[in-house]
């Protein structure tokens, strides 16, 4: 049985029907870290709403644990967690007394089931006596994650869990999303950062209410229509404007110290040649790895 | 039940880790019931006595002499008419008008009773009551000297004469007025506000998700500010006893039980409030204005209501305060039971379990 | 002559609240049209140094000018000389378009007639002359930040400062917004940004990174990772702030 089944979903907002989530279908497996990928705006947090029984749905339907998001919403309630986009946590609590309150509110206690936050648990332990509005920001969301486990939820749904979280933070975090999948939670989580689609089993990309694409990292990676090259130079904006003024590169863009450009043969000395009559020096051309921001950009466009 | 419990305790962590809550909770009734007790007892001392003497008599002056030596008053004479009285009260400066009729002595020597008139100006009604109580006690204290050795004793009754606001209302009234401020800006505003706040910091969204029930998630929230407002019922009744000499004349269970209901009906208000609303912010605006300021307007605590106009007195009729108002006045001052305070405890009932409904109505177990 | 090229020079800036050094003896130099990266994990004390560089708080100790003028006397100047757009405040949103630009451009002290001319200019070529006059709160967050950036450099400051700018935003319109950034760096403008994408770093003509108030190294994105034997700035990043002992 999957454990999130999702059918043509669709929440609009408001007197003028903005909307938010547009048909949107998918599934999750049971035990996968599955990424819903897209930027501020896209739809991920009325998806994880609507799928943690907060919000009611305008159209299709969707299963969670094979139960239906708005018949059944009391069994689904107590066999997820949820950890929303904001700290929510009480500031004004100690770590200890937080993890205490959602154990009980849960029907739990910390003991029974401290085998699966132990790892993370005991990173924030020694602060256990501080009051969550004075933890920095990765303890904050170790804390909030320990919250949203402790009552063993079989599915985890984490809405953009990484936001505003320094690259550090955000490395050890996806670093225990790694460890609780081999614990078989099915795990699902939102995120802004491309960079982080690759370390989930299957993502969807998803920009203005729709899916774009749904597929392992990999295989949205191999099915990268386009040859791609990554261009270098001593300035990249008049890099950017070369490539952008060249008629056989359909699209370019900056993208670290390279810029990524579609392009349309094979021999790219031509090229090359190109931007050094441009008057830019220390000129590289090579293929470039693709990666799931390319993806992105390319089904933007 | 445990849930329940870990809800209540959590919410006393809040309430007693945030020091502007506590002032508010603690700081806030004894403030006021000192300012508003201090203000009223301080006023008495040296007041403005005109005193008209038709008599000028034996009886007469001894009294006066009396009046005079206490600390309270200062002792004009004049031979005024009646109209005079009048607008010598409207220069306001005097605080009341004691009236000897002729033949005071005599009528004292020969029917062993006499009148003494006095005359208040009611519209400051607290300084009014404080003046003829201290003028009437010196008056029983100078029937008492002069009966020492009677058998038949001499009676002297003051009559008193309350000037534009004959019935007294709203003597003694802050007491019960404090109470129902108090108790609406702890179970209106603070419940309204604490709910909010998880709504806003998202702690809301995490509870709904959660096996507990939503309607418990709301009545642990309210629970603690029942307690908490007992708590400051109490308070304010042991300073009200204790320093400012108002004891309670009824029954202290009856008011309690009375005051555990209107805080109820205040609870419901928040709640409906905390629904309605998703920012503290707007969640403390709507409490000050849609419900402090109304009891300030229309309980009768600081304006007497039958000086409104119509439309207004019409009003009042659905400000809850003004019948817990009403109710505890009777209670402390006129020592009423139940048996005369029914109807407005019905109504204050009817009000709570129609406020009950409509939040429960209107509560929903998702985001709006 | 080097030094007239500088627009900010900074000499062991320290701040400190009480025993709390959150700004330890920071020093360092930029250039006019420079885009300069400021990185650091949180609570590092990036904000605290903008905070002073921005003249709205005063340094403990230590030197720094910024457009020429002093930090301690003159922060009535740096701000007539400085933008500033954070991606938590930028515009009114119940303001229209067309208000925001006027409003910004009367705060800024703008004669009438040029926040004319500057508001007509603005629409034409962020192609927002349709929406002039809707709300703010209406528009998608792309085009609020291009057009808040665009208000932040309206009075065509000497730097501007963004403090994490494209958080939130999807790849295409980040990338249009540091189109935005290049321009106003080639025409002139000292870009200083902050910013959580380690790839946007690598845009930076050079960066800087904090960990626990100190400065720990400032260089070019490709001297960096040379230095680090990093493939990527991410690593750089990571190399640094693993060790840092403090958070927000």
């Amino acid at each position: 049985m999957e454990a999130v089944v999702v059918k043509n979903l669709v929440k609009t907002y408001g007197k003028e029907q903005t909307v938010a989530v547009d048909d949107v279908s998918f599934s999750v497996g049971r035990g996968e870290l599955f990424g819903l990928i897209g930027p501020d705006g896209a739809g991920k947090t009325s998806i994880f709403r609507m799928l943690t029984t907060l919000l009611l749905p305008d159209g299709g339907s969707a299963r969670v644990d094979g139960h239906d998001i708005v018949k059944d919403f009391r069994q689904i309630r107590s066999s997820v967690g949820y950890m929303p986009g904001k700290f929510s946590l009480y500031q004004d609590l100690t770590i200890e007394e937080n993890l205490n309150f959602f154990a009980t509110v849960f029907g739990t206690t910390i003991e029974e089931n401290y085998h699966l936050i132990k790892d993370i648990y005991v990173q924030i332990e020694p602060f256990k006596n501080r009051r969550a509005g004075k933890l920095s920001g990765g303890m904050k969301q170790k804390l909030a994650l320990c919250c949203a486990l402790i009552h063993k939820p079989t599915t985890l749904f984490l809405d953009e869990p990484t936001t505003g979280v320094d690259p550090v933070s955000r490395k050890e975090f996806w670093e225990m999303l790694g460890r609780l999948k081999a614990q078989q939670i099915t795990i699902l989580v939102s995120t802004p950062y491309m960079d982080e689609a690759s370390l989930c089993d299957r993502i969807a990309l998803i920009q203005g209410g729709r899916i774009l694409s749904i597929d392992t990292p990999q295989n949205i990676i191999e099915a990268y229509p386009d040859r791609l090259l990554a261009v270098k130079a001593n300035e990249m904006y008049r890099l950017l404007k070369a490539l952008e003024s060249h008629p056989d590169v359909p699209s370019s863009y900056a993208f670290g110290e390279y810029a990524h450009a579609t392009f349309r043969h094979a021999d790219t000395r031509p090229l090359e040649a190109y931007l050094r009559e441009q008057g830019l020096t220390g000129v590289e051309v090579k293929d470039a790895e693709v990666t799931i921001e390319d993806s992105f950009i390319k089904l933007l466009h | 039940m445990k849930q329940f419990l870990a809800f209540v305790r959590k919410e006393f962590y809040h309430v007693l880790r945030d020091r502007r809550t506590l002032l508010i909770l603690f700081g806030m009734p004894i403030a006021q019931i000192l300012i508003f007790g201090f203000a009223l007892t301080n006023e008495v001392k040296d007041s403005e006595i005109l005193v008209v003497d038709y008599a000028k008599d034996n009886a007469s002056q001894e009294l006066l002499t009396k009046i005079g030596s206490s600390r309270y008053f200062n002792i004009r004479q004049a031979a005024l008419s009646h109209n005079e009285i009048l607008s010598t009260f409207r220069k306001g400066k005097i605080k009341a008008v004691v009236v000897f009729p002729a033949h005071f002595n005599e009528d004292l020597l020969h029917q062993n009773k006499a009148q003494v008139q006095i005359i208040t100006d009611a519209s400051d009604v607290n300084t009014a009551n404080m003046v003829t109580n201290y003028l009437s006690s010196i008056i029983v204290d100078y029937q008492n000297q002069i009966n020492a050795n009677l058998e038949i004793p001499y009676r002297i009754t003051p009559e008193v004469r309350m000037l534009y606001n004959p019935q007294l209302k709203g003597a003694h009234g802050f007491v019960p007025g404090v109470m129902a401020l108090v108790l609406l800006l702890v179970s209106v505003m603070m419940t309204a506000i604490s709910i909010v706040r998880e709504k806003e910091t998202g702690t809301m969204e995490i509870l709904l998700v959660s096996p507990f029930k939503p309607v418990l998630v709301i009545f642990a929230k309210a629970f603690p500010y029942l307690a908490l407002s007992l708590v400051n019922v109490t308070a304010i009744l042991l300073l009200s006893v204790f320093v400012l000499d108002l004891p309670v004349k009824g029954s202290v269970a009856l008011l309690f039980a009375e005051s555990t209901l209107f805080i109820i009906t205040c609870l419901a208000l928040g709640i409906f409030i905390s629904i309605k609303t998703s920012s503290q912010q707007v969640a403390m605006l709507i409490s000050l204005m849609g419900m402090l300021l109304p009891t300030i307007m229309f309980s009768g605590f600081l304006f007497p209501i039958e000086n409104m106009p119509l439309p207004l007195q019409v009003i009042s009729n659905i400000v809850p305060s003004k019948w817990f108002y009403i109710i505890v006045k009777s209670i402390m001052i006129k020592g009423l039971g139940l048996a005369a305070l029914w109807r407005e405890t019905l109504i204050l009932l009817g009000m709570t379990l129609f406020l009950l409904l409509v939040s429960l109505k209107s509560f929903k177990i998702r985001l709006q | 002559m080097m030094q007239d090229d500088r627009v900010i020079v900074c000499e062991k800036l320290t701040k400190r609240f009480g025993d709390f050094v959150a700004t330890n003896e920071i020093t360092f130099d930029v250039h006019r049209g420079e885009i300069f990266g400021f990185l650091g994990a949180n609570g590092a004390g990036k904000t605290t140094a903008m905070r002073m560089l921005c003249g709205l708080s005063s340094p403990s100790s230590g030197k720094a000018t910024i457009a020429g003028f002093d930090v301690y006397t003159q922060t009535e100047q740096i701000k007539k000389h400085i933008g500033y757009m954070s991606q938590k405040f930028s515009l009114y949103e119940n303001l229209t378009v067309r208000e925001n630009i006027e409003f910004f451009g009367g705060i800024y002290g703008l004669s009438d007639e040029r926040i004319r001319s500057k508001t007509a200019e603005l629409l034409q070529r962020l192609g927002l002359k349709s929406e002039a006059n809707k709300l703010v709160a209406s528009l998608p967050l792309g085009w609020k930040q291009k057009l808040s950036f665009s208000v932040a450099v309206l009075h065509e400051p000497k730097i501007v400062f963004l403090d994490e700018p494209t958080g939130g935003v999807d790849p295409v319109t980040r990338r249009q917004f540091w189109d935005m950034i290049y321009e106003a760096a080639n025409s002139g403008i000292t870009v200083f940004v902050t910013t959580h994408y380690m790839d946007e770093a690598e845009y930076c003509n050079r960066i800087s990174i904090m960990v626990d108030g100190r400065m720990e190294v400032l260089d070019t994105p490709a001297n960096l990772k040379s230095s680090f034997h990093a493939r990527s700035m991410d690593e750089v990043f990571y190399q640094l702030a693993r060790g840092a002992k403090r958070g927000d």
